[in-house]
């Protein structure tokens, strides 16, 4: 499918939504690809299992600090000499990009790419939601290695890094993010269509736009947008959402450190306690009165109490009255090898993964 | 005693307060050079409360004037934007996602140049000052009145701009400069949208601000005069000259503020009747409920902290057509008093069936008489659907609240709402407006760069925020009815010791502005 101009809006939101508050601003990946189309780009959509086993696939995405993302907005080129510069590495054509997770700009960068290059992008991902670090990727836990990488800045600055862990290319690459001014465009993960086919989380561009449209279409039509996430869940893989609180943010620490942005939120409820959410990027926990409610990989997105719109971690502010619900993510992320890389072991929580149920 | 005063599109109203009580109101038509229109209520409601100018403690001014310039895209400059961030930035020009015709008419000068910060303070790349020189000249060609320059991290470090400006002051004396880190906070779109705006404001505020005194001046009052900001709080006349984006929204947060005294209530819904739309919005704890995510004004997103409001077309010159079954959003506006039934005009408006429902004390009632009563039972059940359903999309949980009609429009409900427990419809409703500035809050505010090291996080917020309250108490406000509105940290990791620029802000009432009785 192409992407239509006025799917970009519920594509953002959903993606936001899936992004568990991170992923990078989803109204300036939205502007990217708004400006992208308005200049006659074009980005077809297709779908994973349509992909033919041998062609070459070069994910791409922003890395670091969504903090720094708000205000250093990218000058577009990045991304585009990452690519180019990994073809050229590899000696290779792509024949499609990718994004490596859903989530805010992450969804559009590689739209941005498909437009700018006019080839397609592939609707999967490699985390089924966003994650902080690029080895935790589904991608990953099934064998494909994430090197060679190539990262680039706005200087026209580039790197190819080569590691031999997934691990050890995180912390490479996040090293040179941080030179780059803390937030660097790269592209990773080379891989097959086969490979592509096996590893990825599929469908969750358009699982995004559906979960945007159904908010919007509340909106318009005076429904509670909330009921219309969770009655919307149950179809697709990621089974289960639920409402974890209700309040006003009353405090929020938030550094930029380490190529991230670092810290923890507190919301406190009407009459029911307070909610306190640590957050990498992305929402990693939430705990009410010391309790655990929900935790990684299961998705904690916090939203405006009136509109459902997702407010990412960046633009979190004293005062907001919030809602936060946790989403269950789909079953290819919850297996023992997925949760040693993005379970709550691969933050350093103490807390063990704990699924979630109906209330 | 105190003069409250709102400017509004259509009319200008005043009052005058004597601690808690309403001594005089008047509604008068806003005219065109807003001085005559203010003059003419302010002395209108000194000669019937018969009290002389210098018995006035102070002037407290609302208006709707640089929200509507805006909305309206009227009396707009056009502006030099100029964004410091290149290479970086390039993939969203300044103005990307404006509507067509507010970026015409702030016109598209745009200068992306070289500058900006990392986020710990190191440049993105240093100014190239030949760039900024020939940026400058080409605005004296252009004749440009006004600058808009923002900077990558200025928040951060606000040196850029300064140089930028300067530079641009040097070639451009006259030039009106809006600089970005006075206005906005981390984020930079949204700091640049309301940069640009502001520098689009700039004569207009020097014009509007200049009325005003001028009114004043020819009635005699030497008292202080303020003017009404987004968060219902009063800045000093001057200030709005330079910062005319800080009234947007002013308007809502007054009538809201004036309702809830009117009624002393405070949890309620307030639904602010016009002569076009209507805005409702949601009393808390005596507060306007505000908006969560970034707010559109005019189309523009812009970092402001506005109250929730959800405006639907409803008001006394609303059209009524198909036998009361539509009801605007159409309106005859400021021509209600030429064009409805009831003044001898031929358009059926929702005045006209206010009238034929038994309101009295409006035009003629002779003139509608005519009307069948079908219409105007089936216009009341399309105006009371209309509300409900705009009242049941404020709400935030179940249960009925107190609904509170006020403004000029106030007159088309006698009739029930199901939204609603009761409909309380006080005797000054439709000066609300004016009330809420008179009785407009003050703030006390901490804005400094603190260190954290050596102390915790939460004791430096404690006492930053004792601080702020202290401040505001010393300006007038009474202790228990203080709160925090905001707390903003940005860290500044190009200095030592942990370094962050911290801003607090409290907010409480004026001693005076008790319940009314």
């Amino acid at each position: 499918m192409e992407l239509a101009y006025d799917q970009i809006d519920d594509l953002c939101r959903g993606a936001a939504f899936l992004g568990a508050g991170g992923g990078g601003d989803p109204y300036i990946g939205g502007l990217m690809i708004k400006r992208a189309l308005q200049e006659g780009g074009k980005v077809e959509i297709i779908d994973p299992d349509d992909l033919d086993d041998d062609v070459l696939v070069i994910p791409t995405a922003m890395m670091g600090a969504p903090t720094v993302l708000i205000e250093k907005l990218p000058s577009g080129d990045e991304v585009l000499r990452a690519f180019a510069e990994l073809e050229k590495h590899l000696d290779r054509k792509a024949f499609a990009t990718m994004p490596i997770e859903v989530g805010g700009i992450n969804s559009t960068i590689p739209m941005w790419v498909a437009a700018r290059l006019g080839i397609p992008v592939i609707d999967a991902d490699g985390m089924g939601r966003a994650f902080p670090e690029i080895h935790m990727e589904t991608f990953g836990v099934h064998g494909v290695s994430g090197s060679p990488l190539a990262i680039a800045n706005e200087h026209g600055d580039y790197a190819i890094v080569n590691a031999v862990k997934n691990q050890s290319l995180e912390w490479i690459a996040r090293g040179i993010a941080i030179r780059f001014g803390g937030a660097a465009y790269i592209a990773e993960y080379p891989m097959s269509g086969e490979q592509v086919k096996r590893t990825s989380v599929k469908h969750t561009l358009t699982l995004a736009m559906e979960i945007g449209r159904r908010v919007e279409l509340a909106r318009q039509s005076g429904q509670d947008p909330f009921a219309a996430i969770i009655d919307f869940l149950p179809e697709t893989h990621y089974s289960l959402g639920k409402i974890l609180f209700t309040g006003k943010v009353v405090d929020v620490k938030r550094t930029t450190e380490r190529g991230f942005t670092v810290g923890r939120v507190t919301i406190d409820g009407v009459d029911q306690g307070s909610l306190m959410i640590e957050f990498q990027n992305e929402n990693l926990i939430a705990r009410k009165n010391g309790q655990v409610l929900a935790i990684v990989p299961n998705i904690i997105t916090i939203m405006d109490v009136e509109t459902a719109e997702p407010i990412t971690t960046e633009f979190l502010r004293y005062g907001q009255r919030v809602r936060v619900m946790a989403v269950s993510v789909p079953e290819i992320m919850t297996s023992p090898a997925a949760l040693d890389l993005f379970g709550p072991q691969g933050f350093g929580l103490k807390e063990p993964f704990q699924p979630m149920i109906a209330d | 005693m105190r003069i409250g005063v709102d400017v509004g599109g259509t009319n200008t109203d005043a009052v005058v307060m004597q601690d808690t009580t309403v001594r005089a109101w008047n509604k008068s038509p806003t005219t065109l050079d807003v001085s005559t229109g203010v003059r003419h209520a302010i002395s209108s409601v000194i000669a019937t409360s018969e009290i002389i100018a210098s018995e006035i403690d102070s002037v407290m001014i609302g208006t709707t004037h640089f929200t509507n310039a805006v909305i309206e895209r009227k009396h707009l400059l056009e502006v030099a934007v100029i964004r410091l961030g290149l290479p970086a930035t390039a993939s969203v020009p300044p103005m990307t996602d404006w509507p067509r015709d507010l970026s015409q008419a702030v016109g598209r000068h745009i200068f992306m140049l070289k500058g900006g910060y990392e986020f710990d303070g190191r440049p993105i790349s240093e100014l190239d000052e030949d760039e900024v020189r020939a940026c400058a000249h080409k605005i004296k060609s252009l004749n440009l009145k006004a600058a808009a320059i923002t900077g990558v991290f200025s928040p951060v470090n606000n040196d850029m701009e300064q140089a930028v400006c300067n530079i641009l002051r040097e070639i451009n004396p006259d030039l009106q400069v809006s600089l970005s880190h006075e206005i906005g906070q981390v984020g930079l779109l949204q700091r640049e949208n309301s940069t640009i705006l502001n520098a689009a404001l700039s004569d207009l505020a020097a014009h509007v601000v200049n009325s005003f005194e001028r009114a004043l001046i020819e009635l005699g009052i030497t008292a202080p005069f303020y003017i009404s900001q987004n968060d219902g709080t009063l800045m000093q006349a001057h200030f709005i000259r330079r910062y005319p984006v800080l009234t947007f929204a002013s308007g809502p947060t007054n009538s809201m503020r004036g309702a809830a005294l009117l009624a002393n209530l405070s949890d309620a819904m307030v639904v602010d009747i016009g002569g076009t739309t209507s805005d409702i919005g949601m009393l808390r704890n005596g507060f306007p409920r505000q908006s969560t995510t970034f707010v559109d004004v005019g189309g523009v997103r812009t970092n402001f902290r506005m109250p929730d409001i959800l405006a639907i077309g409803l008001g006394g010159g609303s059209l009524v057509e198909d036998e009361g079954r539509a009801i605007g959003p159409q309106s005859v506006g400021f021509e209600l008093l030429e064009k409805a039934l009831v003044f001898g005009g031929d358009t059926l408006t929702a005045t006209d069936i206010a009238v034929a429902s038994g309101r009295p004390g409006i035009g003629d009632c002779k003139l509608v008489a005519h009307l069948p009563p079908t219409t105007v039972r089936g216009a009341q059940e399309t105006m009371r659907l209309k509300l409900d359903r705009a009242i049941d999309r404020m709400k935030t949980e179940a249960g009925l609240l107190p609904v509170v009609i006020v403004g000029g429009g106030a007159i088309l409900v006698d009739w029930d709402l199901t939204t609603a427990s009761e409909i309380v419809l006080p005797k000054y409703g439709p000066v609300a407006n004016a009330i809420g500035a008179a009785i407009a809050q003050v703030a006390g505010e901490v804005d400094r760069i603190v260190s954290l090291e050596g102390s915790s996080r939460e004791e430096v917020l404690e006492l930053a925020k004792a601080e702020a309250i202290e401040k505001a108490i010393t300006a007038g406000a009474i202790h228990e009815t203080i709160d925090i509105v905001e707390i903003e940290e940005v860290p500044i990791a190009y200095l030592p010791g942990n370094a962050t620029r911290l801003r607090v802000k409290a907010v409480g009432d004026l001693a005076i502005s008790a319940p009314f009785k």
